[in-house]
């Protein structure tokens, strides 16, 4: 039998979410380095039009596990029918989204093996994936190896490209005897705000204590919607905490990881526990009245300058750039 | 309605982590450690839930060192009314041995929900809840803001992109919770007090070889030096910018 990486292909709603092409693309190159077979798995109810798009990015194979318990996601369930296709892989991975991160340790778990979450690189050596990681919320970053089958990992999204690469994508149809749903999706509540998520936004415009009030964010959102729809708004803890922002706009630590490619830190001093949100982003932006503020050691550029005339500025000049 | 809180010792947020030269981990010598942060938000639910049915015992389980003892006294002191620790010494742990050895204390016990944090704020990885409760074959809601208990069943807030899912599940469940889900309370001084009274369990357990290796240990990865953009006024600083984040980076 083939030396397989498997890749979870995570779909919402009959879709495939973007990550879920990074994770093929990188199941692509690490079959490659092991002289294996690239295949991935989707789970859902009427999937398997989904196959072609896999096999563009790298899969020589598609297994398609379809059953009408399976329509909604269901963490038990698909458990089950992704273990079931996994159990001699000799890896597993999967985007580290809030999906990956659910169902990814209840795979390992049910197959005796072991997994490295929230991955930024993942290499073969023979035939052991090494998965290298952040902890302490990036003050260190440790290189994992799992002595198991499959050795489990999950990539942080919006980290690893997403290129394409085509394969036969070939389908194959998985039938895996269900027990009974333990959970029940009752409800999906789409967030309010016509903006992108900040775990998928490419650019993000951040504002912290600096801004000294809500209203103070305008400009913010202001520079955001000049940047484009790709764009959005976050905050850091400070500005959370003083009610000014809603936590579901928090980056860092007790918030969420983001990777854009360009973060704009305006008014943000730069604690550990906020760059441990953002310090994956390809290019970051410093905006602070404070030259010593510890932000602008992590930025690509920085601006020692008063936000609240700066930001309006660049809005301009953004306008008159995206004009050309 | 017994509950169970997975709580583990860790360093506090503000801890300066400091690499061990002969690349084995870190140095804990001089570190404060305290609760999971994530941890408490499972302690006070937890007691929140006791407080409103006026029955039930909450009782906090660890698998850590010795020193972990000090961290259940704070989930003791809150109000919790038992602490378990299952001591396995100070070596690494990975997350697949410490599950197997919680969800074999916890199915000993009759709890109906098993609160945990969404993640251990040392190594991030974020897979007690999902793991324990595969193991003891019932269901788990991570990532969750907000739990409202009817009889056997809870219904959970859980985050995702974008947006919220509303989950039911029957219980006993996993609940891996998540900031927001409520404000967890300080001990009080006779809380502090009661707690050296309430019973400590403590079991010598050994986890066996670990699944997970870590083989290796660094300092993050330095980003390549950024600079300083000049400018007369805050527009020509701006024009600048865009020039580079156009024609250097290519990002917009």
């Amino acid at each position: 039998m083939a030396k397989e990486v498997l890749v979870f292909a995570e779909q919402r709603g009959g879709a495939l979410r973007k990550v879920s092409f990074e994770m093929v693309t990188t199941g692509r190159k690490l079959a490659d380095s092991m002289g294996g077979e690239c295949c991935a798995v989707v789970v859902g109810d009427s999937v398997s039009g989904l196959a072609a798009d896999l096999g563009k990015y790298g899969a020589d194979k598609v297994f398609v596990v379809e059953d009408a318990k399976l329509k909604d996601y269901v963490p038990d369930l698909y458990a089950q029918a992704v273990a079931e296709v996994a159990k001699d892989a000799k890896v597993l991975i999967g985007g580290a989204s809030a999906m990956g991160k659910d169902l990814l340790p209840r795979v390992a778990a049910r197959l005796d093996t072991a997994m490295a979450s929230d991955c930024v690189k993942m290499d073969m050596e023979g035939d052991s994936l090494m998965s290298f990681r952040p902890v302490f919320a990036g003050k260190a970053f440790v290189t994992i190896k799992v002595n198991g089958t499959p050795q489990v990992a999950a990539g942080r999204p919006k980290v690893f490209p997403a290129e394409e690469n085509a394969k036969a994508g070939a389908v194959e149809k998985v039938s895996v005897s269900l027990g009974d749903a333990k959970a029940v999706l009752k409800e999906l509540k789409q967030e309010a705000g016509d903006r992108v998520d900040l775990t998928e936004a490419d650019i993000i415009v951040s504002g912290g204590r600096g801004m000294k009030g809500p209203d103070e964010y305008k400009i913010l959102e202001e520079l955001a919607d000049a940047l484009g729809s790709n764009a959005t708004v976050g905050a850091s803890r400070a500005a959370v905490d003083a009610g000014w922002r809603p936590h579901s706009d928090q980056v860092g630590q007790t918030g969420k990881t983001v990777s854009p490619s360009l973060y704009i830190a305006c008014g943000i001093s730069g604690a550990i526990q906020h760059l441990a949100g953002m310090g994956s982003s390809k290019y970051i932006v410093a905006v602070n009245k404070d030259a010593d503020a510890p932000i602008f050691s992590k930025a690509d550029f920085g601006i020692v300058e008063d936000l609240f005339k700066f930001v309006p500025e660049l809005t301009g000049e953004v306008k008159k750039l995206l004009a050309e | 309605m017994n509950s169970a809180v997975i709580m583990k010792q860790v360093p506090d947020s503000e801890a300066l982590i400091k690499l061990a030269p002969d690349g084995t981990g870190y140095v804990k010598e001089g570190v404060k450690f305290v609760m999971n942060p994530y941890d408490e938000f499972g302690v006070e639910e937890a007691l929140k839930i006791k407080e409103s049915a006026g029955s039930g015992e909450v009782t906090i389980i660890s698998l850590g060192s010795e020193r972990a003892v000090e961290a259940i006294r704070t989930g003791l002191a809150m109000g919790a009314d038992k602490g378990v620790l299952l001591n396995a010494g100070e070596g690494y742990a990975c997350a697949l041995g410490v599950a197997n050895a919680l969800a074999e204390e916890l199915k000993a016990g009759d709890y109906k929900i098993i609160f945990c944090g969404k993640q251990a704020i040392d190594d991030d990885m974020a897979q007690i809840g999902p793991m324990v409760a595969e193991l003891m074959d019932i269901p788990c809601v991570t990532v969750v803001t907000a739990v409202e208990i009817s009889g056997d069943k809870a219904v959970c807030t859980r985050e995702i992109e974008g947006g919220k899912e509303i989950v039911e599940v029957a219980l006993p469940a996993v609940i891996a919770c998540q900031k927001g889900l409520n404000e967890p309370r300080y001990a009080s001084l006779p809380g502090i007090m009661k707690a050296k009274k309430k019973p400590m369990e403590q079991k010598d357990i050994s986890l066996g070889d670990a699944k997970a290796q870590i083989v290796k240990w660094e300092a993050p990865p330095e980003r390549p030096p950024g600079r300083t953009i000049e400018g007369d006024d805050p527009a020509a600083k701006a024009a600048a910018l865009v020039k580079a984040l156009r024609e250097e980076a290519k990002v917009i």
